[in-house]
């Protein structure tokens, strides 16, 4: 015969584990619900709201020219958010179709990163770097089209210094020096004999 | 250093021994360019110490040598100067020849001085008196100053291989840092801190005409390699230190050593056979007015003009045309390359600078677009000359009046043609790494056919009218330096 002791402490025991089973389950059931919803937001959620009046410095392949354009578009009212949002609106029409100055599929601008004091790094994905077309002008269009747009519209940048996928890079795509800071003034110079 | 408490002068005498130390400090140049010097190679540590002139023979600190190599200590005992290393236990006599080391009595080539609590010897002594101390194999190199302990020389053999452009190939058995000079005629190395020892020969001759010999030498505590070449030459490094490459510009059309700079079509292109053949003469050194460019190459193909036409072979055949055309006027051109070699940016930039050229002219090719467009440097931010010392990227700036001189002439002249002709700055290296006026020409297609860039009249009107306008301007931007 089992003594009764025995019997007490083994159903308290069966009790216990019984209890510990159903707590379990309840805590992986809740960290499942934590994770699910985490990642799918946006990180930055689209700009809305009123739009402001920005100029743009656009290329133009045929006859190799900048031309400024004028835009309204939404912007942030942070000055780095602002910078990325001008630029963006820049690469959308050199994306579009029937582009003056076509850039590659896939060419996106990372970031924009606003260095004190006065300087400007441009970010772009390898998609832009590596697809971009070859040429002296054709890339020497490009970065004095980003650099003065730039330049044009976020006050108080004196030197821009573009990297490609966040790394340094000899060349846009064999011509156009991206190994250096460009120096603003001297863009706006260059872009007056390219206008 | 562990001095011992008998060696410590009182503060009295410290001062008055310091004082004329301080004076001699004060009005010495520190590190003089003529001082003596001797250098100990060691297994773990390479140095060099001051060498000491007395009674007509060279001297150095004994304990200067040995103390970077182990635990060391030293202490004056009145005429005596006792040194402890390791279990190692030497007793010198100040104006004795005779030491007494591992209690065995051992002579010394000249008298050990006693100076100032320092204990010194002769140069000439180290070879015997060193393996006695420090109980390992010593080499020295009495006349060059260089003491290797232990079996620590670094070796070096040198292949030419005859790849375009031309390679000096150099590989050590150590990794080593010189210090390289490129001046007219030959690239110096003077290895300050390296056990390298001399090859067989000390002179190395090679077959070739471009780079025909290297020399080895020591003296002061230094090994110096120099290589001669007829072309400006370049050093890079790689394989971790273990590699120096030492690459010479094409010169094809190099001027005969000795003769104006106006060389003729028909003249020969490198030095008389017997130049070549003589290592150890100075070659004379060559000036080119024109540093001539074609560029991409290699595996850098630039532009894809056309299905079968890719920039690299129409900036090489622009190129040729072009050096045709300035020579045929008179102008002495250096082309960078003249085949599908490969160089990079900054070792166009570089073979230019050694040149001292009046001019470098760059050729690119587009395919779209029409005419010729003519640029000069856009130069970067940031980078600042401080005197005599001119920062890489900003090289140019000294030359951009006269290089956009050189652009507005080229461009005139291409207008003349009726060729279509934009001038504009550009951020296209190596233009702003030049220290000479630095122009580059980008050739488009003269209809809306890409393959029409390939045509050959169409190329020899653009280099002719290049030709001329750096002619035109060729009083205004400078002379050969």
């Amino acid at each position: 015969m089992i003594p009764r002791h025995l019997l007490i402490a083994g159903g308290v025991m069966l009790v216990a584990v019984f209890a510990l089973g159903i707590y379990a389950g309840r805590m992986r059931g809740r960290v499942t619900q934590v994770e699910s919803p985490a990642d799918s937001r946006p990180v930055a959620p689209p700009v809305s709201g009123p739009t402001e009046r920005v100029t743009l410095y656009v290329a133009f392949d045929d006859p190799g020219i900048l031309r400024a354009q004028s835009a309204a578009i939404a912007l942030p009212s942070a000055r780095q958010q602002r910078a990325e949002e001008v630029l963006r609106a820049l690469l959308e029409i050199y994306l579009s179709k029937n582009s003056s100055h076509p850039l590659p599929p896939g060419a996106e601008l990372r970031a924009v990163y606003l260095v004190s004091p006065g300087i400007a790094v441009i970010d772009v994905n390898s998609a832009f770097a590596d697809g971009h077309r070859s040429g002296v002008l054709e890339e020497e269009l490009t970065v004095a089209s980003l650099v003065q747009t730039l330049n044009a519209n976020v006050p108080g940048i004196l030197r821009v210094k573009i990297l490609v996928d966040g790394h340094d890079r000899e060349t846009l795509a064999g011509h156009a020096d991206l190994s250096d800071f460009y120096d603003t003034t001297a863009v706006a110079q260059l872009v007056g004999q390219l206008q | 250093m562990l001095w011992n408490r008998s060696l410590r002068p009182s503060a009295g005498v410290a001062c008055v021994r310091l004082l004329p130390l301080l004076f001699l400090v004060l009005i010495l140049p520190a590190g003089s360019a003529d001082e003596k010097r001797i250098a100990i190679y060691g297994a773990t540590t390479n140095y060099s110490l001051p060498v000491i002139d007395r009674n007509g023979h060279e001297y150095v600190g004994l304990l200067e040598i040995v103390e970077p190599l182990g635990n060391v200590n030293a202490r004056v005992d009145g005429s005596h100067w006792k040194l402890h290393y390791g279990g190692v236990e030497a007793d010198f006599t100040d104006g004795k020849t005779r030491a007494k080391i591992r209690g065995k009595d051992f002579d010394l080539s000249s008298n050990f001085v006693l100076e100032g609590g320092r204990g010194l010897v002769t140069i000439a002594s180290l070879a015997s008196l060193l393996p006695r101390i420090l109980s390992v194999q010593v080499a020295v190199n009495e006349g060059a100053r260089r003491v290797f302990v232990g079996n620590v020389a670094t070796h070096f053999t040198a292949q030419l291989n005859h790849t375009n452009p031309l390679r000096l190939v150099m590989n050590f058995t150590a990794p080593v840092n010189p210090t390289i000079a490129t001046e007219p005629g030959r690239l110096r190395m003077v290895f300050h801190r390296e056990p390298i020892v001399a090859p067989g020969s000390t002179t190395l001759t090679f077959d070739d005409k471009t780079i025909p010999s290297a020399s080895y030498s020591e003296n002061n505590g230094t090994a110096e390699i120099v290589v001669n070449g007829t072309a400006p030459l370049m050093a890079s490094f790689s394989n971790d230190g273990h590699t120096i490459t030492v690459t010479a510009a094409t010169p094809q059309n190099a001027a005969v050593p000795g003769t104006p700079a106006v060389p003729t079509p028909s003249a020969p292109a490198n030095p008389t056979p017997e130049a070549a053949v003589a290592p150890a003469a100075p070659l004379a050194p060559r000036h080119f007015y024109a540093v001539l460019d074609a560029s991409h190459g290699g595996d850098d193909p630039g532009v894809a003009i056309g299905p079968q036409l890719l920039e690299k072979d129409v900036t090489l055949s622009l190129a040729r045309r072009l050096r045709q055309e300035l020579e045929s006027r008179g102008i002495s051109t250096l082309s960078l390359r003249d085949t599908d070699g490969g160089l990079t940016l900054d070792q166009r930039a570089a073979f230019t600078n050694t040149a001292h050229p009046v001019i470098y002219i760059a050729v690119h090719a587009a395919s779209d677009g029409k005419g010729v467009r003519v640029y000069s440097a856009l130069l970067p931010a940031g980078g600042e000359n401080n005197g005599p010392f001119v920062a890489w990227d900003m090289a140019q700036s000294r030359f951009l009046p006269a290089s956009q001189l050189a652009a507005q002439g080229v461009a005139a002249e291409l207008q003349k043609r009726q060729i279509q002709t934009r001038t504009l700055a550009a951020p296209l290296r190596p233009l702003n790494n030049v220290s000479a006026a630095a122009i580059a020409i980008e050739v488009s297609p003269p209809t809306t056919d890409v393959m029409d860039l390939n045509m050959p009249a169409y190329q020899q009107n653009v280099a002719s009218a290049v030709a001329n306008g750096i002619v035109a301007v060729r009083d205004r931007i400078g002379v050969p330096r």
